[in-house]
């Protein structure tokens, strides 16, 4: 093994690091909005459910790099979208890629949120407006929490899978991590060295937010956790333990 | 485009089998008693779905190239040698769907009671009798569901398998498109004939889930 290309290699990989993070960051935060949008239209009246219902039929039935195919390359084919005031965002590559994104990760994250809020028992909230509290405060104090700790294991999935999603953005010629592995192997044709680096890298990523997530999950379950002195070691977060 | 499809099928169906092969053999693993072994296959898992799908198909394709062209020049023959993109596209999908399928057999396996192994082993059966009649099919039901999810999963990405220049779907509509200027029309009709392909296999699915579970439903 040549450990001085190794690290040459990482080290130019890492250069595409914020731009990997650039887009995970905003499409995670877009689709998040977005998702929370077409689960409550799913809970609406017969159009709005209706159209929210095709909306993730469409996404999640065709792949990702159809999706931003269709954004990047199949929108400038009208000329209406040339001379729209959105033509200087639908032509930088950064923002279709987050558009597409966002999209994307929006249709899967609305039906967690969907199963999430599906999954708070019913004798909660009867309780809660037994207890006289307005609809929002329900919301907010009872339905929230709960759902919210339910979505968490699901939502960390798909957070990785967009992670993983973000290496798309390469095809479309923006400088993330993946499109400089290729790049790199272009020159040197050591694909197993420099793909083995740049896999390390999005490993790393991975492994990082998921445990992230698994701390605010131990956080936001202190109920299901055992007292303090029942069993030493148990109690440690899963940071430091198994998750 | 329609016999593009059918190289995407194509593409999917082979992928699936590579994954289905050696997704048993990692399932098996981490439910066997050797601790090197669990620890192997989780590692695989873990890396093959913590890792993106196309650095998969890169790696298998450029590696994999690489690996075949010293192989080639160990042997007296020069120059460089490709691995012939159905190949590695397939192979690269099967990896990944392994690791996806081992899960889904695992916990499959796990769901199938202890007692109809350990019934089949006081009726004389060997292990493999008792592999075949009783646990197969019996695990096979149970993953069923989410073997449609893994299904689904590697349909779309076989769509990345286009970057190594296979031409199956999209790599057909990228060169329709060229050709004739209208990306988008070639885009959507691409993504309605995805949609198609998911929409049928969820529907197949469903009926052989139905009759799989035949046993279990009430007369």
């Amino acid at each position: 093994m040549d450990l001085d290309f190794l690290r040459g290699t990482s080290l130019a990989l890492l250069r595409g690091l914020p731009l990997t993070l650039k887009l995970f960051l905003a499409s995670a935060a877009a689709g998040l909005v977005l998702a929370g949008l077409i689960a409550f239209m799913r809970a609406r009246g017969r159009v709005a459910r209706g159209l929210a219902t095709a909306y993730v039929f469409v996404f999640r039935g065709t792949p990702l790099l159809v999706q931003l195919f269709l954004v990047y390359y199949g929108l400038s084919q009208f000329p209406a979208v040339r001379h729209s005031f959105a033509w200087p965002f639908l032509r930088d590559p950064f923002w279709c890629a987050v558009l597409t994104l966002s999209l994307n990760t929006g249709a899967y994250t609305s039906e967690i949120i969907r199963g999430a809020l599906a999954a708070v028992p019913q004798g909660q909230v009867e309780a809660a407006r037994a207890c006289g509290m307005p609809r929002g405060l329900v919301f907010r104090r009872v339905v929230a929490p709960i759902a919210l700790r339910q979505a968490l294991p699901s939502y960390s999935t798909e957070l990785i899978l967009m992670t993983k999603a973000t290496s798309l953005a390469s095809i479309v010629t923006l400088k993330e991590t993946m499109f400089i592995a290729a790049a790199v192997n272009n020159e040197t044709y050591r694909a197993i060295e420099v793909f083995l680096c740049a896999g390390a890298i999005y490993l790393a990523l991975n492994i990082l937010l998921s445990r992230a997530i698994a701390l605010v999950e131990w956080r936001l379950s202190p109920h299901l956790r055992r007292p303090p002195d029942a069993l030493p070691g148990l109690d440690t977060p899963p940071i430091l333990g198994t998750a | 485009m329609l016999r593009a499809t059918l190289m995407t099928l194509a593409v999917t169906v082979a992928a699936m089998l590579i994954g289905a092969a050696l997704g048993a053999a990692v399932a098996a693993a981490k439910l066997s008693d050797r601790r090197a072994l669990r620890a192997a296959a989780d590692a695989y898992t873990t890396v093959l779905r913590g890792v993106p799908e196309l650095l998969v198909i890169y790696l298998v394709y450029f590696g994999g190239s690489a690996l075949v062209t010293e192989a080639a020049a160990a042997m007296g023959v020069q120059g460089f040698l490709g691995l012939p993109s159905f190949l590695a596209g397939s192979l690269a999908c099967g990896l990944t769907s392994a690791a996806y399928q081992a899960e889904v057999y695992r916990g499959a396996a796990l769901a199938v009671p202890r007692g109809q192994g350990e019934a089949a082993r006081a009726l004389g059966m060997g292990a493999l009798l008792r592999f075949r009649r009783i646990l197969a099919p019996q695990i096979l039901a149970v993953a069923l569901p989410g073997l449609g999810n893994v299904w689904q999963l590697a349909l779309k990405e076989s769509a990345l398998i286009s970057v190594t220049g296979l031409v199956e779907l999209l790599r057909q509509s990228q060169i329709g498109a060229g050709s004739t200027h209208q990306p988008f029309s070639f885009y959507i009709a691409a993504g309605l004939l995805y949609l198609a392909l998911t929409t049928g296999s969820t529907l197949l699915f469903d009926r052989a889930e139905w009759r799989l579970t035949r046993s279990a439903r009430r007369p």
